[in-house]
């Protein structure tokens, strides 16, 4: 059992000062020529995520993907919860949208029936179907991560637009332009 | 005046570390030796003049005196009392203020009581600390000066963010600073040590108390920072891997495995190359971690003192220090001979593995922190969270923990695993027990979850262990403060798997009178009114809980509205019970006056915070022993020095 053995540990030592050579050129391109910060969602262009929903309402189906390719016109998905201010003040907008012929499907979030079934007849039903997701599943999945969001969704199933947040009046138009350029 | 005071001061205590540099670096040259004797009064005198000004920029806020635009900028004359002290770190410069005055006190500290180490030695590691103390002496002169006055008194203070008006975290950077300074002092000492060639058990031990300390004060910052996490953003989580939390988790595990490492090399004179790294590394790790936060590199709910050009001056330090630290490290290693051996299964062992684990968790978080910025280099966003942390650091984390559970009954040097038989045998009982009814009774839990609810109980009892056989009474207290810190792990771990994998959690609509369910709760929203506080004005609901059917206890949940600076915070409301905690945080109103009510119920998770508490306990009794016995050495050795001065007379 020797003590003082001498012994080169060799090129090793300059490997904790390369790392940090590395760290400095990262940061420092990370700091003086920095990217675009705005998060778009990386879901557009994309097709949805298979899932299949359960009905959230007595009176309307359920959601499975499936019904996103079978054609037709683009469609909204409006992912909102009874328990969720913003999507009241969002629901004239929606009725708006879905008198001018526009077919929107629901998911309701983390919600119970009774609820979604006083929430619908106090701000008005415009959904076609409305899905019931009750751990955030499929909201997670296409990549949403608050209520309301909306999505465009083309007749082939792909992600078309992601609007955060609620439909103010002023963005009726806007969200009519992306249906459009999605046909 | 006192402003102005203030500043004179700090210029004064910049131009002494000037001199502790010069003269330090000259006395280690054998024709300038003499000046040597310089170096450890200015030490102290730097000390004294920065506690000065900080003591000034502290009245200043104390007064409230508007005409200084830090205290314009950050106060308000309506602030309570604990605010307005608070905000003379709640802010950029104050903050850096803090930073220097306690690396100074803690350098003068060192050269009134290190007596261990060889002068050469100390006399290096004060030129090492003068020069890292300018390094911010330049920053808050140049770049961030906390004296500086407005051309004309403002007639009213802009205030405190109110997110950080909370008594918690009044104290949780002042914590975390502690923290980071004490780890400077370790790489002070590194690079003394590298330099006069003088790495060993002295070095070692000079350097522990130093480490433990910081090490304790991180230990509370985290673990304080977490449960205001926690309580305060009203999102349920105590821990989410936000880069700010990651750059105080990071020197936390440094200096976890430099703290072990140091017992080798003081025990053994072992693992000198490493423990010298290790001390580098600490201190690098805080100065990485406050580069991220304050430059603004990455985007984080802490980021209140982002700026560009703070961020390019803490770079330049950063490189100046760690560069050069390290540069010495290669050049130096080579020469710092090998230490003593050591068989595979020894107590050095065990402390060389858990040295690897910490250092690959280490790692995978920086790595995990610094990812979204290598992608962004490449034009790709992406951010790192929870589902790659998780898994990743448990892979260390896991096995490490199983060698914590034996590396404390091994021998140092060479054991048999005959003799350890029942050591190893108890826990692994008690662990594959506790695997057994967790998926017998409770499955299907998470494998992460399920695990940690296995490794806890075992874990507990093999880190008492140490103590079985001994003489309690005569057990030093490092034993007793590993104990309690190794228990405080499998304590916080428990709550950490409970938390994972038995909460619940309920998202309502609810009118006055409305009941419902959270787990084992029927909880009941009775009314909602408002309230006034000092500098906020809050809806306040009424809650009644009880647990099982029990009598009802009362949460009143807050939504607070500041008006200096306009600002709006959630107050959570905690019921703590023994086995867990009720949380309720008040939302908004629909338009049907419905209030949105969320609830959690979290069994056992205060365990995470008694744990981190116990972890530090651990840690102050060890700290404790070993101050008393370096201070009983002391007094031993001034006895003898008295003694032959009189003989010499």
């Amino acid at each position: 059992m020797s003590t003082e053995a001498a012994k080169r540990p060799g090129l090793a030592v300059w490997l904790p000062l390369g790392l940090f050579a590395g760290f400095l050129v990262l940061v420092m391109v990370g700091l003086y020529w920095p990217a675009d910060r705005e998060v778009s969602s990386a879901f557009i262009g994309k097709p949805l995520p298979a899932f299949d929903l359960p009905p959230a309402a007595d009176d309307r189906p359920g959601l499975a993907t499936a019904q996103f390719k079978e054609g037709g016109k683009p469609r909204l998905l409006n992912i909102f919860a009874s328990w969720c201010v913003p999507c009241k003040v969002e629901a004239p907008q929606l009725a708006a949208l879905a008198q001018q012929g526009v077919e929107i499907d629901g998911v309701a979030i983390r919600d119970r029936r009774e609820d979604v079934a006083g929430f619908l007849a106090q701000y008005g039903n415009p959904f076609k179907r409305i899905g019931k997701d009750d751990l955030s599943q499929v909201q997670l999945a296409i990549g949403s991560s608050g209520v309301p969001e909306t999505f465009v969704v083309d007749s082939k199933g792909i992600i078309r637009y992601q609007h955060i947040g609620d439909i103010r009046a002023e963005d009726v138009p806007m969200i009519l332009r992306k249906l459009a350029e999605a046909e | 005046m006192i402003a102005e005071l203030g500043l004179a001061m700090l210029w004064m205590a910049a131009a002494l570390a000037v001199l502790q540099l010069a003269a330090g670096v000259l006395a280690l040259r054998p024709a300038t030796a003499q000046l040597a004797g310089v170096v450890r009064p200015v030490a102290m005198l730097q000390g004294v003049l920065v506690a000065f000004a900080f003591a000034a920029l502290v009245w200043l806020f104390l007064s409230t005196d508007l005409s200084v635009k830090l205290v314009a900028s950050n106060s308000h004359s309506a602030k309570p009392f604990i605010f307005k002290l608070a905000g003379t770190w709640g802010n950029h410069e104050g903050s850096m203020l803090m930073w220097v005055t306690i690396m100074s006190l803690a350098g003068g500290f060192v050269a009134l009581i290190e007596k261990r180490l060889k002068e050469e030695t100390l006399i290096a590691t004060l030129a090492g600390q003068a020069f890292v103390s300018l390094g911010f002496y330049a920053f808050l002169l140049l770049a961030s000066n906390p004296f500086e006055r407005l051309p004309e008194p403002a007639p009213e203070g802009l205030g405190l963010n109110p997110l950080l008006q909370d008594v918690g975290l009044a104290f949780h950077p002042p914590t975390l600073y502690v923290g980071y300074v004490g780890l400077s002092i370790a790489f002070s000492f590194a690079i003394g040590a590298l330099i006069t060639r003088d790495v060993g058990p002295a070095f070692a031990r000079a350097m522990r108390p130093w480490v433990l300390g910081a090490w304790i004060f991180l230990t509370l910052g985290i673990t304080a920072g977490s449960y205001w996490a926690y309580y305060t953003l009203g999102w349920g989580g105590w821990w989410f891997w936000d880069p700010v939390e990651n750059a105080s988790l990071m020197p936390w595990l440094a200096a976890t495995a430099l703290l072990h490492s140091c017992s080798v090399l003081a025990a053994r004179n072992a693992l000198r190359t490493w423990t010298v790294m290790l001390g580098v590394i600490a201190f690098s790790m805080s100065m990485v971690g406050t580069f991220l936060v304050r430059s603004g590199i990455l985007t984080s709910v802490h980021a209140f003192a982002v700026d560009p050009t703070r961020g390019s001056f803490i770079l330049g330090l950063l490189a100046i220090y760690i560069g050069g630290a390290l540069l010495l490290f290669a050049l130096r290693a080579s020469t710092v001979t090998e230490g003593a051996r050591f068989a595979v299964l020894s107590r050095e062992s065990a402390l060389v593995f858990n040295n690897v684990m910490l250092c690959g968790i280490l790692g995978i978080v920086l790595i995990g922190t610094l990812y979204p910025l290598l992608t962004e280099a490449m034009g790709v966003k992406v951010s790192v969270g929870p589902p790659y942390f998780n898994p990743v650091s448990a892979v260390f984390a896991i096995p490490m923990m199983l060698v914590m559970a034996v590396g404390p009954v091994l021998r140092w040097r060479e054991d048999t695993g005959g003799r350890i038989t029942w050591q190893v045998a108890i826990p692994a009982l008690v662990t594959a027990a506790a695997l057994l009814v967790v998926e017998l009774l409770f499955a299907p839990i998470n494998l992460l979850p399920a695990l940690g609810l296995a490794i806890a109980p075992g874990l507990a009892v093999a880190s008492v262990q140490p103590l079985v056989g001994r003489n309690l009474r005569r057990t030093p207290l490092p034993i007793y403060g590993m104990v309690i810190g190794h228990l405080g792990i499998a304590v916080a771990l428990f709550g950490m798997a409970n938390e994972g994998a038995f909460s619940t959690e309920r998202l309502a609509a609810m009118n006055p009178g409305d009941s419902q369910q959270v787990g084992p709760f029927k909880v009941t929203l009775q009314d909602i009114g408002p309230i006034a506080g000092p500098n906020w004005t809050a809806l306040e609901a009424t809650v009644s809980a009880s647990y099982a059917g029990g009598t009802a206890t009362v949460l009143r949940p807050q939504a607070r509205t500041f008006a200096n600076p306009p600002g709006n915070r959630t107050e959570s409301a905690l019921l703590t019970r023994w086995n867990g905690q009720l949380y309720a945080v008040l939302g908004e109103e629909g338009e049907d006056g419905r209030w949105q009510m969320r609830f959690w119920w979290k069994p056992f998770v205060p365990m995470i915070w008694y744990g981190g508490m116990l972890v530090a306990l651990g840690g102050l009794l060890a700290l404790l022993g070993r101050v008393a016995r370096d201070v009983k050495r002391l007094v031993a050795i001034d006895k003898i020095a008295w003694r032959r001065e009189r003989q010499g007379r």
